[in-house]
């Protein structure tokens, strides 16, 4: 049906009493999602939108079963309320939260290839199980329950390339927006795997876009190790060497790695279509199903 | 945030790191007295950010005090590469015999600092990666314990550089290493790191670029970026505004939510067979002031000819883009440059019923607002 995330998902919102934590803990769970508490320090004993809130993540799983957690936390402090997650210990963290400075994200990581923890993350959209449950900021209204697996660095594109595959009546099994910093939890090898063991994928969306080399990476392994089709977008083909695209991790470095075309020629070599909009993404998807 | 090399010396001297003397000046008189000051011969370096200093004319080796008020007044005032000169570093010349290259920066792909170190300094280093990547020894840190010395030992000696100063360049490299972590760096270089015939080994130039994101524990650094600030009026105003902006060389002016939609929506106008003017990012859950400011920004580029708006609200609401467009051109008597709407997601539908038509062109699909403009484009050029 899905990766990651379920119904049977319990979630714990971190940051729910600050204005980003409280209006998307609403969202969720008028989508359905389970969430089941809310954790902010000094703010234990209180209650947000029918949810109770504790000090610790920890405390929140022990007492509610929490499983996952979504960071809805300011930059300064992210990079601790992920730590949190990952000692609690949670199955899931996903770190909503823009601006975390790059080196924190380093000693997160580290952390984080010692434990079992999936983290999504930081400054992405969430994740969605359509009709199931949504862990982060994506609007709900868009998805539609089906066979697509969608992996994307970046949120409002997804929110195009959605749209475009439900009103051609393709719905989804589960949308990832990993996020679009230079150092993140889950990358797109993760999310691929993910995608080619869930029985109920058919076939996955990836978008891509300049920076990095990750895009490259899972070209290896959709080479390799796939057989569910993939169709991809790479955005980013106009943009300058050595100037960021709003994104922290979108640049084309000055020596030319990290560019559209080689990410695009290394999706193609690799078996999978690469569409030059998003609608031709959508018609590649359509023909793979 | 990149700090000019006069910044990133004295961050680098302060934690230890040899470096030549040097003065900064902003006027020939000065420049002069200060190279009487330090003893000829002496470099005038023009202070701006751009690589290729050298060749382009900006850094000049002069012999006294007429080379040298000759050499600053050319100088300062040029334009270098698009940017305006208006202070120059006269520093110590500095003579050498070898010159190495030190460096320190995040390996994405591992998500682990790296340090680096080789013996071909001098030279553009990029290109030494790409045509003899074993020249360049590499280091990776462990984020949890920072670089221990025998590391720094390690790399050096590996690099091959000669044993008399092996310890000297360790020590800098050590040095470095910790001030990149201590900065919030995302890249710190020493190129060239000369030896001279004496064997000190002193930091002839001093790279230090940091995160802008973690600038908020690091007042030391913002006071520094107002100094380091463009010198692009538009990217001026986009700093201004807080908005993500990357000026570009074609007549179509893009504004749209999220780094991957509008990247997209800038390559879409390229498939269409228009050029962007643009890249501009209103972010997340902008209001119609903020849009309004993202048509002024565009406006006022006169390379424009014609403009794009594209938002896909999810926590963005399409009624708040629809007041501030409707906001901004209600202010013109005539709208300067056409503009193609294209609204979609949370509040689209209120949106529309909003947007004054008469003002604006309206699309109901990405592909074909891009269209419109890059034909509004077209026409409005020709």
């Amino acid at each position: 049906m899905s990766v990651l995330v379920d119904d049977d998902t319990r979630v714990v919102v971190q940051g729910i009493t600050g204005g980003e934590g409280n209006f998307h803990a609403e969202q969720m769970i008028e989508y359905g999602t389970n969430v089941v508490a809310g954790a902010v320090p000094g703010k234990g004993g209180q209650e947000v939108h029918g949810v109770p809130v504790y000090d610790t993540v920890e405390r929140a799983a022990r007492e509610e079963d929490a499983d996952a957690s979504v960071v809805f936390v300011p930059p300064a402090f992210a990079a601790d309320a992920i730590f949190e997650a990952l000692d609690a210990p949670l199955d899931l963290a996903v770190a909503i939260t823009e601006g975390v400075p790059v080196q924190d994200m380093a000693r997160v990581k580290r952390a984080e290839k010692e434990t079992d923890t999936y983290l999504i993350g930081p400054n992405c959209p969430g994740i969605i199980t359509p009709e199931e449950a949504k862990l982060g900021i994506l609007p709900g209204n868009i998805f539609a329950s089906g066979n697509v697996g969608l992996v994307s660095r970046s949120g409002t594109l997804t929110y195009q390339v959605v749209d475009n595959l439900t009103d051609r009546g393709l719905g989804q099994s589960t949308a990832i927006g990993i996020g679009g910093d230079p150092i993140i939890g889950t990358d797109f090898v993760d999310a691929l795997q993910l995608f080619e063991d869930d029985p109920d994928t058919d076939a996955v969306v990836m978008c891509g876009e300049i920076g990095g080399e990750d895009e490259e990476e899972a070209a290896a392994y959709i080479g390799e190790h796939m057989d569910t089709p993939v169709a991809g977008f790479i955005a980013g083909r106009t943009a300058p060497p050595g100037k960021r695209m709003g994104h922290a991790g979108a640049i084309v470095s000055g020596s030319g790695t990290g560019t559209a075309e080689s990410k695009i020629s290394a999706l193609r070599e690799a078996g999978a279509r690469v569409g030059d909009t998003p609608e031709e993404v959508v018609d590649a998807i359509e023909e793979l199903l | 945030m990149k700090l000019h090399e006069y910044q990133a010396k004295s961050v680098f001297a302060d934690a230890g790191i040899p470096t030549p003397d040097s003065a900064l000046a902003s006027d020939v008189d000065a420049a002069v007295r200060a190279a009487e000051d330090i003893g000829f011969p002496v470099a005038i370096k023009a202070q701006v950010q751009v690589g290729g200093r050298g060749k382009a004319g900006g850094i000049e080796l002069v012999e006294d005090s007429e080379e040298a008020r000759e050499a600053a007044g050319r100088i300062l005032g040029m334009d270098l590469k698009g940017l305006h000169v208006d202070r120059v570093l006269v520093e110590e010349a500095v003579d050498f015999v070898n010159e190495l290259y030190v460096g320190v920066t995040m390996d994405r792909g591992e998500g682990e600092p790296v340090a680096m170190v080789s013996t071909r300094g001098g030279v553009n280093i990029e290109e030494v990666a790409e045509e003899d990547p074993d020249a360049i020894v590499r280091e990776h840190v462990d984020p949890a314990f920072g670089m221990h010395p025998f590391q720094a030992r390690k790399a050096v000696y590996e690099a091959g550089v000669e044993r008399d100063v092996a310890r000297d360049v360790a020590s800098i490299l050590q040095t470095l290493y910790e001030l990149w972590d201590e900065k919030d760096g995302s890249d710190a270089e020493i190129n060239p790191l000369m030896v001279t015939e004496d064997r000190d080994v002193i930091a002839a130039d001093a790279v230090m670029n940091v995160d802008e994101d973690a600038l908020f524990r690091h007042s030391d650094l913002q006071e520094m970026e107002e100094e380091s600030a463009s010198d692009d009026p538009l990217e001026q105003k986009a700093d201004e505004y807080d908005f993500d902006y990357v000026r570009l060389d074609g007549n179509v002016g893009i504004i749209g939510n999220g780094a991957g939609l509008v990247m997209t929506t800038l390559d879409l106008v390229d498939h269409y067979g228009g050029d962007p003017a643009n890249f501009l990012d209103v972010g997340g859950g902008a209001k119609a002031e903020r849009i309004a400011n993202a048509l002024d920004m565009v406006f006022s580029d006169d390379n424009v000819d014609a403009v794009v708006f594209n938002i896909f609200g999810g926590i963005t609401r399409g009624d708040e883009v629809a007041r501030g467009i409707n906001d901004a051109l209600g202010e013109f008597d005539e709208i300067p440059k056409p503009v193609v709407v294209r609204l979609a997601g949370t509040n689209a539908a209120e949106g529309m019923e909003i947007l004054n038509a008469d003002l604006v062109q309206v699309e109901d699909t990405l592909e074909a607002a891009v269209q419109r403009a890059v034909e509004n484009a077209q026409e409005v050029a020709q």
